[in-house]
């Protein structure tokens, strides 16, 4: 028995739950099911009486008209925001005068918090739709036109229209530096996991703090690193390779991290079968956890890409914007797509801010594609079992 | 002789005696294994350290340098050597408090919705929606915030004034009732900078709170159910006891999240190096949107000082995560399980 439900405080509230129960007609249902055995289903908690949705049309349709009676009748205000936030106000006090005609207080307050709870969420699942919406929304005049993914920036001014230059440059310059990235922090990351999991030791515990520790790391601080490093110290120019740098040192953690969470729950068991069949550790890693843990491993390199290739704060510092296309990463400037659209959205010219919001759909599109092939991988691991 | 004794006799040669080694070693490709896996781990150790010490390191000159009057000068002027992050500090904490303050309830709603309100044939499709808004980069939660959220938002700025003004925090230095309205007094402000933090770290906090709501032991809920308890009853005296640590968790790994934020403060707000509580109006400045707009003119005193700066920060959010790590490890462990 919990403690929770035994304290002092919560008992009376129990009680008072307890009496809206009739005992005679409870141990008179208890009786009646033990005698018929075939009706043991379990009770429907998420039944809805008559009841419950008449209040809650009622209540809505009321609230929905004493709204507008005092919104734009009476007082005449306007905006649609203060319409709907008076209207959501006026729904909860009516609902639960409404539900206190004919339930006691604990039935009030239920209905007064799964509206709360249901409406926050709402809200989030609201900020969410709004966002992907209006980002694809903007992003459509730029996006529909196919120059837009076939040229670079060099023959577009700020005036011209959107059938001139393109992105094509930010699109190869992110590829570049996220292959980059995930060539250096694949290796690495797999390969701190399957330390910790593996091989273990009393300083694989220090390294699985330290990478934990790291995972806090703000993204801006790893750009800085490579920065004051690599081309304040060093001298080395501002290139995709040393973007590619950065984004690797936010990708390691978060790939360490995940790797290790799935190899820790393949079953010890299949190790130990592998080992007793006379396998050296060595092939028991190789040729029965990491097939094992496969797809969550996928999925996690998946989602350390979707995340790199979103990361901008560390490009504003160790890469540079630019118009033209450079192939190579090791000399020049390259410019990538979340740079391209901070860039041109902050430039506030209406020409440069379309093409922002192109990219910035494609960015999105790109990570909801990355998204959706981890859920799938995700799913066929557990349908598989 | 009996046959029994016969075989009981101890063996006359010696040698055949030898216990076989049980731990035989390791073979030689396990050896190259271990060392590798090793080897790598200890390579990540070192480089993840590296940036640690490295900034901790580059933190030094600026402290000899202005002493503990870097933590509280208000002014960052290079050009007369006084430079301090106090206003900045004080920034950061604000964006991150008003984050904290959108964010919680969302989370916490959501992380209830979905745990034990939604349909459950909604529900996988909810946690996904959820994981997906993580993965939206916050480059486009900036976009969207700048541009959509911002001119409608600043309304709201306008009516907390108008309501509350008479509290300092939400004070405004212009006529908030006057007809014609200056909308640039609200625009890039702490507030505004708060709101959309608050949104993203939504997603990080939910999934943690949800993730102990669901462990939350089924025969409690029961149990709570079979006393004639209501919904809210069995949440109120199961589900939010036993998810205690994974709200704190989950927010304070919010909080973290909320403090380093770059890119979606960097283009909400307006620079101001001034200390100011008053949240709604122009102007602030945080540690990571400072280093981001400053790094690439600075000189090497200046530099160090950004470094320094972004220590603190990093200071600030390990600390913040790591009490974030014990309270969610503690959750997940089912400690305060005792059915």
């Amino acid at each position: 028995m919990s403690e929770t439900l035994l304290s002092k405080e919560q008992a009376p509230e129990t009680t008072a739950e307890i009496e809206r129960v009739e005992p005679a007609g409870a141990a008179g249902r208890v009786t009646e099911s033990l005698a018929d055995p075939v009706d043991d289903r379990p009770r429907d908690l998420g039944v809805r009486t008559l009841d419950d949705r008449a209040s809650l049309l009622g209540a809505a349709a009321g609230s929905l008209a004493l709204t507008w009676l005092l919104y734009e009748v009476l007082f005449a205000f306007g905006g649609y925001v203060g319409f709907v936030v008076l209207w959501w106000f006026a729904f909860v006090v009516l609902y639960a005068a409404v539900t206190s005609v004919a339930h006691p207080r604990v039935a009030v307050v239920d209905r007064m918090v799964a509206v709360v709870v249901a409406s926050g969420a709402a809200l989030v699942g609201l900020a969410l739709a709004s966002t992907l919406v209006y980002v694809l929304v903007r992003g459509w005049p730029a996006m529909h036109h196919w120059n837009f993914y076939t040229q670079d920036g060099t023959t577009a001014g700020p005036t011209d229209p959107l059938t001139k230059g393109g992105i094509s440059h930010a699109i190869i310059g992110s590829a570049e530096e996220v292959g980059i990235a995930t060539v250096i922090a694949l290796p690495l990351g797999l390969g701190t996991a399957v330390y910790m999991s593996e091989v273990g030791g009393r300083i694989s515990r220090v390294v699985r703090t330290v990478v934990e520790a790291m995972t806090a790391l703000p993204d801006i601080l790893a750009g800085l690193f490579i920065y004051t490093l690599l081309i304040y110290s060093f001298h080395w120019e501002r290139t995709g390779f040393t973007a590619a740098l950065a984004l690797s040192v936010t990708a390691i953690p978060i790939i360490a991290r995940s790797a290790e969470v799935t190899l820790r729950v393949v079953p010890s068991g299949l190790r130990e079968a592998s080992l007793a069949l006379g396998a050296s550790q060595w092939q028991s890693v190789w040729r029965v956890v990491l097939p094992t843990a496969r797809s969550g491993l996928a999925t996690a390199l998946i989602l350390a890409i979707a995340r790199i290739v979103g990361e901008s704060a560390p490009l504003l510092i160790v890469s540079s914007d630019t118009t033209y296309y450079n192939h190579d990463p090791f000399t020049g400037p390259m410019n990538s797509l979340p740079l391209y659209i901070i860039q041109r959205v902050r430039s506030g010219q209406p020409g440069l801010i379309a093409r922002g919001f192109g990219a910035a759909a494609l960015l999105l599109l790109t990570v909801l594609v990355l998204f959706a092939t981890a859920r799938f991988l995700a799913r066929n691991r557990t349908g598989r079992r | 002789m009996s046959l029994l004794h016969e075989l009981t006799r101890p063996p006359t040669d010696a040698p055949f005696d030898e216990p076989r080694p049980i731990a035989p070693g390791l073979g030689r490709s396990d050896h190259v294994f271990r060392i590798t896996a090793r080897g790598v781990g200890f390579f990540v150790l070192v480089l993840t350290a590296a940036i640690g010490l490295f900034l901790g390191y580059q933190a030094i000159p600026t402290f000899h340098h202005y002493g503990w009057s870097f933590l509280t000068e208000t002014q960052w002027s290079p050009n007369t050597d006084t430079i301090g992050i106090a206003s900045v500090l004080l920034g950061t904490l604000e964006v991150a408090a008003v984050a904290l303050v959108v964010g919680f309830p969302l989370a916490l709603m959501t992380a209830l919705y979905i745990s034990e309100y939604a349909p459950s044939r909604l529900k996988s499709t909810l946690i996904a929606m959820i994981d997906m808004m993580a993965a939206v980069p916050s480059v486009i939660f900036g976009v969207w915030a700048q541009l959509w959220l911002q001119p409608r938002g600043i309304n709201v700025s306008r009516w907390i004034s108008q309501n509350f003004g008479w509290i300092p925090i939400f004070k405004v230095d212009t006529d908030a009732n006057a007809a014609s309205w200056s909308k640039i007094s609200y625009v890039g402000s702490a507030f505004m900078a708060g709101i959309v933090v608050g949104i993203m770290i939504v997603p990080l906090a939910c999934s943690v709170m949800r993730g102990v709501f669901d462990l939350a032991p089924l025969g409690e809920r029961e149990a709570a159910y079979a006393l004639g308890s209501t919904k809210w009853g069995m949440i109120r005296t199961v589900v939010l006891p036993f998810g205690r640590g994974g709200i704190i968790g989950g927010t304070m790994l919010a909080l973290g999240r909320a403090l380093g934020e770059t890119v979606a403060v960097l283009m909400i707000i307006s620079t101001d190096y001034q200390p100011k509580i008053k949240i709604l109006s122009q102007g602030t400045q945080t540690v990571s949107a400072l280093i981001a707009s400053l790094f690439g003119e600075s000189t090497s005193t200046q530099l160090h000082a950004l470094l320094t700066a972004g220590f603190v920060l990093f200071l600030m959010t390990l600390l913040v995560n790591t009490i974030a790590a014990v309270f969610v490890a503690r959750s997940r462990s089912g400690a305060g399980v005792d059915v």
